[in-house]
């Protein structure tokens, strides 16, 4: 009796402490997320200031005529210093310069923009939302502190007085930031986006799927159906095996010796940022694909063979299809695992500063991860809120690509 | 299937081959991550102004030069960063690669400031006081023993009752070459260790006892660090201390503090000069690497109100400016052959950095 009892209450203390894991995992996941979300969620909107904007036709050279292409050829500096002059009268030299930075410096795109999208609008006045500076913006959200002195301020006493009266105007607020959807990377915070690093990646995990699928399948099904099992075969699964634990950055040394250093491939382009990844993605869908292949009974390939079908037959039509499943789901967690990487891209050059969207896989670009480390180890203010904002997106896509892989299985794969 | 196979490795080849003869109209920088945020500002205002811009990859300097220095043609880069001069070894690999053709670039400076946290005392150091702090081995009465000290009023009584601890760079930071090389060097030889020891051999060892943490390259982790601790120090550039000024403040050197003036002057002892290196051989084949350069070097980038002085870059003196400028105009090559024997015309101009050139 008294042993049952000591027993059973030390399977409640193991379920305690497997409790105890569980709830400290989560703890420190939540944290996690916390630190992000609150550091983040600013980067979803930015400040905007209202302003009277008179698209004067003097100030762009272009009247209700020009074509569209006059019109985005057309400067919009000196209208958009005329704008800040117009909506704050009577300011001597020194005061606009500091009025003028408390807009973001290229906001001639901004009425430029407006003007291709409305070209009747030319010889009118508008009400339009202005983008403040990042450094405004900080300010306005916060981030950065009122009340230190002014000389450790990047917005001075008078610029906040403006602010100040801006805002009981009502002329401030905050709309969606939706640049950081669509925009490439730039050094004003204000105006940087994602996108660019969206493309950068989108473009290597093509590539990289492209390369390690096919071959990797094509590997497996050899090694599994048509190689005899053996002394060669033993060597190659734990060479395999062994490739899976390779550090990524070893896979970047790879791509930089062979690919960029023999072939002479482009440096820092998605075309080799995708080859190295397939390079470590390999190893996993074959490790993958074999698992879910030997998985389908014997009796599938005996039926087969027994109605007269040749091997390749039994393979292709059969024995594949029924394993297409898990080797999906190991390829899209293989992909998923990519995405993450940073290291490898680090060798072959693809952290860096790139502002233009990539157009295809020869175009130079940034990944996700690398875009996260770039803004990270930005002095501005206004990159620490792009730096865990970019956190979210990648956390986004993960979940996303981890979901498919588990609902793919679900939903297809077949119990025996 | 064998077809379909067979066009796979078709369109592999041919793709490969397509990227043999691709042609680049964006200029590719590599090099150092402290030029990297002025670099890339003036990318994008080189982007601006019509030309594709440029992308910068953050190499470091010593990894910038091994790259600008593998060759001619577009599968190089065509500018790279550098927070010190090029070095003869580095030149001597450009000249064996056929890079012979090179502009060099001196276009501002930065100061390395030793700072730490608002809430801290301000404190006004000494370069010996920070190596006597730092080194593994120091001169105590006379004799080198082991670095002793816990708290910077051992050192000098009129110092704050602070635990001595420094977070720094990783060895092959450029940063951290500048701040050996101006602090630890300089107040290891103000020490009279040399003379003591017969050399300068372990000038620039770090003590070894947990005070001295090696940090990555990240800057901000550092500032993050510094916060939460008032009573420790860091070193990092100029442009780090501007952006942080709510939080940070750095100690004096040598009574002086770094400003644009001090850093421009040479008066604040951590200066240094900053550096870009053009390949001439690629102007024309690639568009905009002058003008990238004369952007650079143009008073609207590091005027008194110049958008890369306004993010932390020291204009230069009048005279080194001027000769930058002429040098950027008519592409004056750098004699790189010579800066592999360990000459260079400013070798013996008597800057404070002019003991580093091609060194």
């Amino acid at each position: 009796m008294n042993s049952l009892n000591k027993r059973l209450s030390a399977e409640k203390r193991f379920q305690a402490y497997g409790l105890f894991a569980v709830a400290l995992s989560m703890f420190f996941v939540l944290i996690l997320m916390w630190k992000i979300f609150s550091t983040g969620s600013g980067a979803f909107v930015r400040t905007t200031i209202e302003a009277n904007v008179f698209f004067n036709p003097d100030f762009i050279q272009v009247n209700q005529n020009s074509l569209e292409k006059e019109l985005y050829r057309a400067s919009y500096v000196a209208l958009a210093d005329e704008v800040v002059r117009q909506n704050h009268p009577n300011l001597n030299e020194e005061q606009f310069i500091k009025v003028r930075e408390m807009y973001t410096r290229k906001f001639d795109y901004q009425l430029r923009d407006y003007l291709l999208d409305n070209p009747d609008k030319i010889g009118q006045s508008i009400i339009m939302k202005i983008t403040a500076s990042s450094d405004l913006d900080q300010i306005v959200k916060g981030n950065y502190p009122r009340d230190v002195p002014e000389a450790q301020r990047k917005i001075n006493d008078y610029q906040l007085s403006v602010l100040d009266k801006l805002t009981s105007e009502g002329k401030v607020s905050s709309v969606f930031n939706f640049w950081f959807f669509t925009k490439g990377d730039s050094r004003d915070p204000e105006t940087a986006g994602i996108w660019g690093a969206v493309m950068g990646s989108l473009y290597a995990l093509i590539i990289c799927f492209s390369f390690a699928f096919p071959i990797g399948l094509l590997a497996s099904v050899y090694l599994e159906e048509f190689v005899k099992p053996g002394k060669v075969t033993d060597i190659i699964e734990v060479n395999i095996n062994n490739l899976a634990a390779v550090p990524s950055i070893v896979f970047g040394l790879l791509g930089l010796g062979m690919l960029i250093g023999v072939i002479g491939l482009p440096y820092q382009v998605p075309l080799v940022g995708g080859l190295v990844l397939g390079f470590m993605t390999l190893p996993t869908i074959i490790i993958a694909s074999r698992a879910s292949l030997r998985s389908v009974p014997p009796s599938i390939r005996e039926g087969a063979l027994a109605v007269g079908a040749t091997k390749m037959q039994t393979v292709f039509h059969h024995v594949i299809p029924l394993s297409l499943p898990g080797t999906l789901t190991g390829t899209i967690i293989g992909m998923a695992q990519a995405l993450g990487e940073t290291a490898p891209l680090l060798m072959i050059g693809m952290v860096a500063f790139v502002m233009e969207i990539p157009g295809g896989p020869l175009d130079p670009a940034t990944g996700l991860p690398s875009q996260i480390y770039l803004w990270s180890e930005s002095a501005e203010r206004g990159f620490l809120e792009k730096t865990s904002a970019g956190i979210m997106l990648l956390l986004l896509f993960l979940i996303i690509m981890n979901t498919a892989a588990v609902l793919i299985r679900r939903r297809l794969e077949v119990k025996w | 299937m064998k077809k379909s196979i067979l066009t796979f490795l078709a369109l592999a080849v041919s793709v490969l081959f397509s990227a043999e003869t691709f042609a680049r109209d964006q200029i590719n920088i590599v090099g150092s991550s402290t030029v990297y945020p002025y670099g890339t500002v003036n990318a994008q205002r080189l982007g601006e102004s019509g030309f594709k811009t440029p992308t910068y990859n953050p190499t470091g300097t010593g990894g910038g030069m091994k790259l600008f220095c593998a060759g001619v043609g577009v599968e190089h880069p065509d500018i790279t960063g550098a927070s010190r001069p090029m070095k003869s070894k580095e030149a001597k690999l450009c000249v064996e690669n056929g890079v012979t053709n090179v502009v060099e670039v001196m276009w501002a400076n930065d100061g390395i400031t030793f700072s730490h946290s608002n809430a801290a005392e301000k404190m006004d150091l000494t370069r010996a006081e920070i190596w006597t702090a730092m080194a593994a081995k120091v001169v105590v009465d006379g004799e080198v023993v082991e670095n002793p000290y816990t708290k910077w009023n051992e050192i000098n009584s009129s110092l704050p009752a602070y635990k001595i601890e420094v977070l720094v760079a990783p060895p092959t930071s450029g940063t951290r070459d500048a701040f050996d090389g101006n602090v630890m060097e300089k107040g290891c030889a103000a020490m009279g260790y040399e003379d003591i020891t017969g050399g300068d051999d372990g000038c620039t060892d770090y003590r070894e006892d947990g005070r001295i943490i090696e940090m990555g390259e990240n800057d901000t982790l550092i500032v993050q660090k510094l916060v939460e601790d008032k009573e420790r120090f860091g070193y990092f550039g100029y442009s780090y201390l501007k952006d942080n000024g709510d939080k940070l403040q750095p100690a004096s050197l040598e009574g002086v503090d770094p400003s644009e003036e001090s850093i421009a002057a040479y008066e604040y002892p951590v200066a240094r000069p900053l550096f870009i290196y053009l390949k001439k051989d690629h102007i024309g084949v690639v568009p905009g690497i002058q003008e990238f350069a004369q952007m650079m070097v143009s008073d609207e980038a590091i005027g008194s109100n110049g958008y890369l002085t306004k993010i932390g870059a020291a204009p230069m003196v009048s005279e080194l400016l001027s000769r930058t400028r002429s040098d950027v105009d008519t592409l004056a090559a750098f004699d790189v052959v010579a800066c592999a024997e360990k000459k260079h015309p400013l070798k013996d101009a008597g800057y404070a950095f002019s003991g580093k050139l091609c060194k």
